[in-house]
């Protein structure tokens, strides 16, 4: 009775061997000891009222970055993890956890890092910064971007729960059948990992629709297209991407589960299902995706760069060019992810010389970068601490990169630590770097005083020793023969002591994070100090320097008029009129708690298919319908900020420049 | 001062990193860059070729920077101010044409390496090639000698200077088969049959194993490589034959069965056919190993 009840869900479920069940138990007690920490401060009802139910992006941005760094000390929580056993586990050793645990951790690792770190700190980054960059109020569908928010909150929840109850995927990041077929992979470890990409990516998709349409509709007046600042153009580049690519994931993973759960043969071995199929449609969104994460991160470079070195942003059109030409290219690049499957030589030479070419354009926006500085007067701030870092990882992880574009080569390294080091050199040195300089930069503008420089700096260094002393070794190891995954291996092959180095590395780098939340911390209690009462703590060019820090909830109370790039920078050329504007009542979207409903019931579902729990499923998707509905029904949706109080807020954040 | 002493003792510190990699790197085995074998050995000269290329990239990139950066830092009032100074066709059109070039080259070499070191194409010898046929199961290896009637389970042995063609499936999950010292990686997948062409140039054991995950046994997946003079294979191949263990069809059934860790294992076998019989079992009723057959 029970069992039909609730699916297959069984006392079983919870049961574990002890490193996954210390896992699983220290995410409860942090869980509950935060809920218990809220509860004590009384801080609920603000906290719902205040951020939860928000639709302002600058707080939902904040909530995805917080998120993100949660995510990230999992991720790199597993990581040590993974390299103590690869440290441990040789010859007659096995190390400190199982071969079955070993493999969940790193598909969990490669999900979590990917979908719920780096995805995070982008869509963050985007919700931050985008709106106030093209002189907006707000996105185009203020709502659906609490859904997104809440979506990805949801497929957050799932892959975590999968830590408590039952188990995670052990078949890697992208799952590749036969292996993720129920035949060799019968728990429900596959379906975890499935829903909660699947969640995530309707929420990512739906994200890259709501950016898109923002920075095609709701850019200040004057703002042409060739106006606009690079990062923005990264991000338009990057959700084009978005929208092209995740529809590939989500029917990828249907068709899967279909597989897995109503035996149908789209991927199996047998039955005229073709796996073959799979790993082209997993990298015909996987491609794409790593341009997603990396465009924008190039965007806040040029933001970066140009700032710092207090001069334009060198060859605007060929970075605009090249922007575009990466976002075409990287949709008929995604063969090069297999080339050993057996396609013939003209095909795998296509996709290889195609695979070169995005060289190009990458290779003209680093020249245009440090042609930037030329002639700059360079500030060396954190920001551009990660930015060096980025010129330095990222040239050679392009090397590698290049090398395995060459087919011929890629069969010696395909699938090795070689290509683990160099994809991580890529999302590390690229993307996390990109990412942590922005929310350096842009830090200010949301919470109004800058971070600790000090702490700031600390950080970098531990992140780029810690990622050297990580990722040298695994380029070594690749060319010594040693593939990626392994939980195991012969004390003759030599490996020991490289892994050794990897691991210490991990630890560096965990180091390195220790410093960036410290420098949370310390910057929160230092805020006094480092307050900034300008607006514009770093001498800005683009938009969001023009309005007060922290932005006000409207971003600007007067619509800017743009008529050049570096808007705010020209502006601040001419001299200013000091006639006080004449404001107006502001239109805002009301907030509403529907996108946590939505969100929540999407949970339920999937929690549901995962287990097979066939009336909970049937109860999410129609409390999922039921809000949509609800929602769609009703009128009155915005909130109006009248123009006294606009003046008032005005006049305050003039009075604090002036005392500045 | 501080910041002098830090610089140098960060030199010292970069040197000595170098130093012990290059000791601890002299006495280990570079398998990719160590090759045995006539492919592994045209495929480290394209790493080599395509390293040198690109530090036709790598070094301007990494002297502009620490020169452009030191330079115009904000201390230095001395360097030229150009705030206004973004646009040059002449210095864009350079880095727009010198990675174009670099490509171009790289783009020809890959073009021809392609269809060289193509997996599939046969290599060029006198020596008529030794046909293998090679089965991924759960988790180990099986090769099978078509020609010579034995098989054996993690382990391969070859003659040296013989143009080994190996066939290659799974009745498992995906799997990648690879030893590095004589070339590169194939997929080896359940239902489909993949082709890899290797040869080796000299005696010895060389390392293999899968490269892509296929469940918990995944890491014992290894089996040695021996290469060695064609007198001493034969003999091998006639100790093989005289072999107690028969490699029949339900003995492969057992083999089959999920296994970690599985021992060197040599049988002979009489019946032929079983690697077809393995790619087939994965095919619609009404095909073949082939193609499509007709009614």
């Amino acid at each position: 009775m029970i069992s039909s009840i609730l699916g297959k869900l069984t006392p079983d479920a919870f049961i574990h061997d002890p490193i996954t069940m210390g896992g699983a138990l220290s995410m409860v007690v942090i869980g509950l000891g935060l809920v218990a920490f809220i509860t004590y401060l009384k801080r609920w009802g603000w906290l719902w009222r205040e951020w939860l139910t928000s639709l302002d992006p600058k707080k939902i941005g904040v909530m995805y970055v917080v998120v993100a760094v949660v995510m990230l000390l999992r991720g790199i929580a597993d990581t040590m993890l993974l390299r103590a056993q690869q440290a441990s586990s040789v010859g007659a050793s096995h190390g400190i956890i199982s071969a079955d645990s070993f493999q969940q951790i790193f598909s969990a690792h490669g999900t979590i890092m990917i979908f719920f770190v780096a995805m995070g700190l982008m869509f963050g980054l985007i919700n931050l910064v985008v709106p106030l960059q093209i002189g907006a109020r707000d996105v185009a569908f203020p709502f659906l971007n609490s859904v997104s928010f809440w979506l990805y909150i949801a497929g957050f929840l799932l892959i975590n729960v999968s830590l408590v109850i039952g188990e995670f995927s052990a078949a890697g990041w992208l799952a590749y059948p036969p292996l993720s077929e129920l035949q060799f992979s019968p728990g429900v470890g596959a379906d975890y990992w499935l829903w909660s990409l699947q969640i995530a990516g309707v929420g990512s998709l739906l994200s890259g629709i709501n950016f898109f349409t923002t920075i095609l509709k709701m850019r200040a007046p004057g703002m042409t297209l060739m106006k606009m600042p690079m990062f923005v153009w990264s991000v338009l580049c990057s959700m084009t991407l978005v929208i092209f690519a995740f529809p590939i994931l989500t029917v990828t993973l249907a068709l899967l589960y279909l597989d897995r759960s109503m035996g149908m043969h789209f991927f199996t071995a047998g039955g005229g299902g073709n796996a073959m199929m799979y790993v082209n449609l997993i990298w015909a969104w996987g491609h794409p995706e790593v341009y997603i994460l990396i465009l924008p991160a190039f965007g806040v470079f040029s933001e970066i760069v140009a700032t710092f070195s207090r001069k334009r942003l060198f060859g605007y059109t060929s970075m605009v060019v090249a922007l575009i030409a990466i976002t075409f290219l990287s949709f008929i690049v995604w063969l090069h992810h297999f080339f050993t499957m057996g396609a013939g030589a003209d095909v795998n030479a296509f996709f290889g010389i195609m695979t070169m070419v995005i060289s190009i354009p990458t290779g003209v926006k680093v020249f245009n970068w440090l042609f930037t500085m030329y002639g700059g007067r360079i500030h060396f701030t954190t920001p551009m601490y990660w930015f060096f870092g980025f010129i330095a990882t990222f040239t050679l992880g392009g090397v590698a990169g290049v090398l395995m574009g060459v087919p011929a080569i890629d069969f010696q390294v395909h699938n090795t630590l070689f290509l683990v080091a160099h994809f991580h050199t890529m999302i590390i040195g690229g993307v996390v770097f990109g990412f942590f300089a922005g929310i350096t930069y842009w830090f200010p503008k949301i919470f109004g005083y800058t971070l600790n420089e000090r702490l700031g700096r600390y950080a970098f260094w531990c992140w780029l020793v810690g990622f050297l002393l990580a990722f040298v070794p695994l380029y070594i190891l690749g060319l010594m023969g040693a593939v990626r995954r392994l939980d195991h291996y012969d004390a003759s092959m030599g490996w020991q002591g490289l892994f050794i180095v990897a691991a210490i590395g991990v630890a560096t780098i965990g180091l390195g994070i220790a410093f960036q939340v410290l420098q949370f911390v310390v910057s929160f209690f230092q805020r006094r100090h480092h307050r900034d009462l300008t607006g514009d703590p770093w001498n800005g060019r683009t938009l969001e320097w023009a309005t007060s820090s922290p932005a006000p909830v409207y971003n600007f109370a007067i619509i800017p008029q743009v008529s050049t790039r570096d808007a705010f920078w020209e502006a601040k050329q001419q001299a200013k009129s000091s006639e006080p504007p004449s404001y107006e009542d502001i239109i805002m979207p009301k907030d509403s708690p529907l996108g946590i409903f939505i969100a929540g019931f999407a949970f339920v579902f999937g929690f549901a298919a995962v287990w097979h729990i066939g009336w909970l499923a049937v109860l999410g998707l129609v409390g999922l319908m039921v809000s949509i509905v609800f929602r769609m029904s009703q009128d009155n949706t915005d909130t109006v900020i009248p123009a006294a109080e606009v003046r008032r807020i005005e006049a305050e954040s003039r009075a604090r420049r002036l005392a500045a | 001062m501080t910041r002098r002493v830090l610089a140098i003792v960060g030199i010292v510190l970069v040197l000595a990193v170098i130093a012990a990699v290059a000791v601890f790197l002299n006495g280990t085995n570079i398998a990719v860059l160590n090759p045995m074998g006539t492919i592994a050995t045209q495929e480290r000269q394209l790493i080599i070729f395509g390293t040198l290329l690109s530090v036709i990239i790598v070094v301007p990139v990494f002297a502009l920077t620490i020169g452009i950066a030191w330079h115009f830092r904000a201390g230095n009032t001395k360097a030229s101010y150009r705030p206004e100074w973004s646009n040059s066709r002449v210095y864009e059109g350079i880095w727009w044409a010198v990675p174009a070039v670099l490509i171009l080259i790289l783009s020809v070499v890959t073009w021809t390496s392609s269809h060289q070191l193509d997996p599939a194409r046969a290599l060029t010898s006198s020596v008529p090639p030794l046909k293998v046929q090679v089965i991924a199961l759960d988790w180990k290896w099986l090769f099978i000698y078509p020609e010579l009637g034995i098989a054996s389970v993690n382990y391969l042995q070859i003659p040296v200077g013989t143009p080994v063609e190996f066939q290659l499936t799974s009745d498992a999950p995906m799997n990648s088969f690879w030893i590095p010292q004589l070339g590169g990686q194939i997929y080896a997948m359940p239902g489909m049959s993949t082709q890899l062409h290797l040869m080796a140039d000299q005696v010895g054991d060389f390392h293999g194993s899968s490269a892509n995950i296929s469940g918990v046994g995944y890491a014992g997946m290894q089996f040695t490589t021996r290469a060695s003079s064609p007198a001493d294979f034969h003999d091998w191949v006639d100790s093989v034959r005289q072999s107690t263990s028969q490699l029949t069809r339900s003995q492969y059934d057992q083999l089959a069965e999920p296994s970690v860790n599985a021992p060197l294992t040599t049988y002979s076998m009489s019946q032929v056919g079983l690697y077809d019989e393995v790619m087939t079992k994965y095919m619609v009723p009404g095909m073949t190993a082939h193609g499509m057959v007709s009614p």
